[in-house]
This record gives structure tokens, sequence and C-alpha cells, in this order.
């Protein structure tokens, strides 16, 4: 009855789980009622502790580079090492989206891939592969970012020896996803799967092209493009970073996660198919707003302006997609922190599409531009959208990964819940107060043509909101110490209470 | 014709499959189909009815 061969059923139970540790693996064995084979939960786990550790590590940097804007004292060396602003801002980022957010990306798409298609991942070895290829990334960017070895292309910093390498791991991953769905035991592909693989499509071409360069050492090069075009390639490839690997990619979590954790199929189907269409037609083109009055021709940036408007449409039919999910569920918010995660997550998502849409319009723009309100906004998305519905997303996986019937604490969740959300808030109310502030202040001119204030007295003016952000900043890292010891006690053998074996076959 | 016109055109065109989407999604024989396919997350689960499932 079986479609897969027993003898690799067999092969594949005894080789995936870890020794000792009482494994996902055995729940999902083959049962009565429902056949599947056995998946690899191996590398998902692999993926989700680093999700925390690198969300720790990416984080704390976050802060101390927050604390340095308000404390320049803090910007030191060590020796050659130069731990200044302008070096950490990169290891910043790219610990955050690429470690942090790539990690819970790999391990819920890796996930999400073999449930909903009911089939093991087509190779444990290239899933390994993925797995310590992107660790390897993760490190190199670690030890050269702070050298200051950079192409200079923000979100796209890292020099070409190291773009190869993850161009090659990308493939593998890819191979990885569409060859575990072109075996998949059900007909239809899940949303949520249509989603990871724009996702994993799209950032392929994207790192690609926009990596192209001529090297002249092993640790420096020089882009193909020129002027104007390097920066349109450049903002194509940083808002489509934004559109695919921090949107699309967290869509597919949204669809999977928010469903599961409501107990409830999404509310429209249909609405998510269209939604998943109208977001990949539309998003390719915004990219030219970040280029606002610029060297760029006005077409391109009034085209950029016109579809980052109509961009608001498709997010949020997602937003409400998910959020309506949970109608005549509401109650569940009330006693379960997760799924509040979740839900808030996709509200921060609502807000922070419409501001999106707000700052590309080219009026607004002249005032946003190059303030504080444009971290501000990044961060809306960031902390609250991507980090909130990861963190979601992982504290309903790590349960189910290592067979335990809840969270070690879930009071501890809800804990983790406020310090996130109150950290985000103090964080993107300061950046707003700032931004608005520095915008207005660079605009202010006398009567007689000059300017009414020179550029360190706006710097001075954003000292109170740099504090404010600081303090944001650093009750959502202590969030995610908490998350860091919740996982630690639930992963740890013998301590959380398992939950009930479901492996015999009526 | 000029590249502008070209491009005018194939917007028009993905504007027009983006429309024809919608339409095919949301047409009424499509309805039970995908009301089965937002079952697939909890298709794999111990409990849920064989009958439900999508199987190739």
């Amino acid at each position: 009855m079986s479609w897969w061969p027993e003898g690799e059923l067999q092969k594949m139970r005894s080789a995936s789980p870890t020794s000792g540790q009482p494994s996902g693996d055995t729940t999902m064995s083959a049962n009565a009622t429902n056949e599947h084979p056995v998946y690899n939960y191996a590398v998902v786990r692999q993926f989700t502790i680093m999700t925390v550790v690198w969300g720790i590590v990416g984080m704390l940097v976050g802060v101390l580079i927050a604390a340095q804007l308000a404390f320049p004292q803090l910007n030191f060396s060590i020796g050659d090492l130069h731990l200044h602003f302008g070096r950490l801002r990169p290891l910043h980022t790219n610990a955050v989206i690429f470690a942090f957010g790539g990690c819970a990306l790999f391990a819920c798409s890796l996930y999400v891939v073999q449930r909903t298609c009911q089939a093991r991942l087509i190779s444990d070895a290239l899933a390994s592969f993925v797995f310590w290829g992107w660790q390897l990334v993760i490190l190199l960017a670690a030890v050269t970012l702070p050298m200051g070895y950079t192409s200079g292309k923000e979100y796209a910093e890292l020099e070409w020896p190291i773009d190869i390498l993850i161009a090659v791991v990308w493939v593998a991953y890819a191979v990885l996803f569409f060859g575990t769905i072109m075996k998949r035991r059900t007909s239809h592909i899940y949303v949520a799967n249509w989603f990871f693989g724009a996702f994993i499509i799209t950032v392929a071409v994207l790192h690609i092209v926009n990596s192209l360069a001529v090297p002249v050492s092993l640790t420096k090069s020089y882009s193909i493009y020129a002027g104007a075009i390097d920066a349109m390639v450049q903002w194509w490839y940083g808002h489509n970073a934004v559109g695919f690997f921090l949107t699309a990619g967290f869509l597919g979590i949204m669809y999977y996660f928010v469903p599961k954790q409501a107990e409830r199929p999404v509310y429209s189907y249909r609405l998510s198919i269209v939604h998943f269409w109208a977001l990949i037609a539309v998003y390719m083109w915004a990219g030219p707003h970040h280029l606002h009055y610029s060297a760029l021709p006005d077409w391109a940036q009034s085209l950029g302006m016109v579809m980052s408007l109509v961009l608001l449409a498709p997010s949020w039919g997602g937003m409400i997609n998910g959020i309506m999910t949970l109608s005549g569920a509401w109650h569940k918010l009330r006693s379960d922190p997760t799924l509040r995660f979740l839900v808030v997550s996709l509200s921060f998502y609502g807000m922070s599409t419409f501001e999106g849409p707000m700052m590309s319009i080219k009026t607004v723009n002249a005032l946003s531009h190059n303030t504080d309100w444009t971290i501000g906004h990044v961060h809306s998305g960031a902390l609250g959208w991507v980090a909130m519905v990861s963190i979601g997303a992982m504290y309903h996986l790590i349960p189910v990964l290592w067979n335990r019937r809840q969270m070690f604490s879930v009071p501890a969740i809800n804990l983790h819940f406020w310090l996130s959300t109150i950290g985000t808030v103090l964080y993107i109310a300061s950046m707003w107060v700032n931004g608005i502030m520095q915008g207005l202040m660079w605009r202010a001119y006398n009567n007689d043509g000059t300017l009414t204030y020179t550029f360190v007295e706006s710097v001075q003016a954003s000292y109170p909101g740099y504090i404010v952000r600081l303090l944001g900043g650093a009750m959502f890292f202590s969030g995610m110490l908490v998350m860091a010891w919740n996982t630690w006690k639930t992963v740890s053998p013998g301590v959380a209470p398992e939950r009930a074996l479901q492996t015999q076959p009526a | 014709m000029s590249q502008g016109d070209w491009m005018g055109i194939a917007t028009l065109l993905a504007f027009l499959a983006l429309c024809g989407i919608g339409v095919w999604t949301f047409s009424a024989s499509r309805k039970a189909r995908f009301e089965e396919a937002a079952q697939l997350p909890f298709a794999d689960e111990p409990g849920h009815s064989p009958q439900r499932e999508i199987e190739r």
C-alpha cells in the first residue's frame, strides 16, 4: 500500500533521529489512517536552533550600534580591527536578515514543503550541505565585514568569493526544495510553497545579477555596472530583497503557521492565489523609490512610486487573509501567546506596507529621505513583521520537532511577546519623531535664504530619540534571551513533558 | 512600432493575465477544489480523515 519502498523507509527511520533524544520523527511514522514518509526533521532542527542563535547575535550587534549612535565614545578599535558604526552596521543587517531571517526561512520552508507535500526531502546529504554551507557564509560575513572587506552595495556587501558560495548553496537549496515538490504525494501544491518557491527563484536571480563584478584581488571587486544603472540594479536588488526575501518567504511562513496554530484553514484560499500573483507581478517594479530625486531618470522614479502605491493592494489582501483566518476563533488570542506573535506580526505587516507606499510618494519622500523615518519604517517591518512571525513559527515548531507537548514555559512566551511588542513600538515611534523632526529641520530656511539649522543641530536634537530607540532595541533583544532559555529548557532531554506518542497503528 | 509601444502592449498583456487569474480563481466551479486545498496543512495529521486528502 505504501508508495515508498519499505527498505528505504526503514533506512530513513534509523538514520534521522538524533541519538538519545525522543524524536518528532517517530510520531510522524506511518499509521493506519494516514500514511506518509518519515520526514527529515534533522535539518529543520539545525536551522531552528541557529535561528535563535543568530537572532541573538544579530540583535546584539544592533543594540551595540544603536548605543554607538547615542554615545559616540562606544565607537572603538582593537588594534587594526575597527568596530565602528560603519563597519558594524553591515554586520548587523547581514546577521539579522540573512543569518536570523535566513535560518528561519530555511527551517520553515524545509518543514512546510515536507508536511504539505507529504514527502521527505529528496536528499539528506544535500540538506546538510545547505545547512553547513549557509553557516559558512554567515561566518565568513562575520569575519570579513568588520575587517572592512565590502563591495559597498547595501544588503549585498559580501565580496565575490562569498557571493559565489552563496550562489552555490542557494542552487542546492532550490534543487532540494523543488525536487521535494516534484515527488509530492498531494496533487495540489499548497500556497505556502508557492511563496517559498517564488522567494527561492527570485533571490537567486537578484543575487546573481546584482553581484556581477570584476575581481581585482581575492578581497576586492568592482561592479560591472556604472553610474545610474549601477544604482538602479542595486535597488532593483535591494527592494526585491525586501519583497521576496523578507516578504514572500515570510508570507509562506504565515500561510502555513497561522492556519496551523489557529487550527483552522486560511480565511480564503482563493484570495491567497490572487494575493500571490498580484504580489509577484507588482513587487519587481517598486525599486526606483529608493532613488527619488537622484540621477535616475524622472520617469523611472515616478514609475517606481506608482507601482509602490499599487503594492498596497496585494499587501493588504494578504494581511487581511491572515488575520481573518482567526475569525470565529479570536478567543484563542487570549490564551495562546504563540498565536499572538503570529497575528500581531500581521498587524505590523499591515502598518509597514501602508507606510511604505506612503513614503514612496515623491512629496512625502522629499521629507523622509535620508532621515531616521526610513530606519523606523524598516524596523517596523523587520522587528514587527519578519522577526515576530519567525518567532511565532519557531514557538510552534520547537515542540513539534523535539516531540514536546508545548514549550517548556508558556508564560515565558507571553513575556517574550510583550518585550517584542513594546520594544518595536518604542523603536518605531522614536524614529518617526526623529525622522520628521530631521526632515523639517533640514528643509527650514530663513527669509534671506540661509538654512535655519546646521546639520549638527539636527543630530543634537535627535539624541533623545536615539536613547528611546536603544531602549526599545534592548527590550526586543532581551526577549530573544528569554526565548533562548525557553528553547534550551524545551529541547533538553527529560525537562519538558513529551507529546503523547501516536506511533502505534490502530 | 517603437520600443515604447511594445512595452505598453506587454504591460497591458501582463495586466490582462492578472485579471484572468482573478476570474479563473474565483469561478464557481473551482470553489470546492480550493477549499480542499486549504486543508493541506492538516492533511498529514493522524486524525485527519483520508477522504479530505488529495491523492495524486
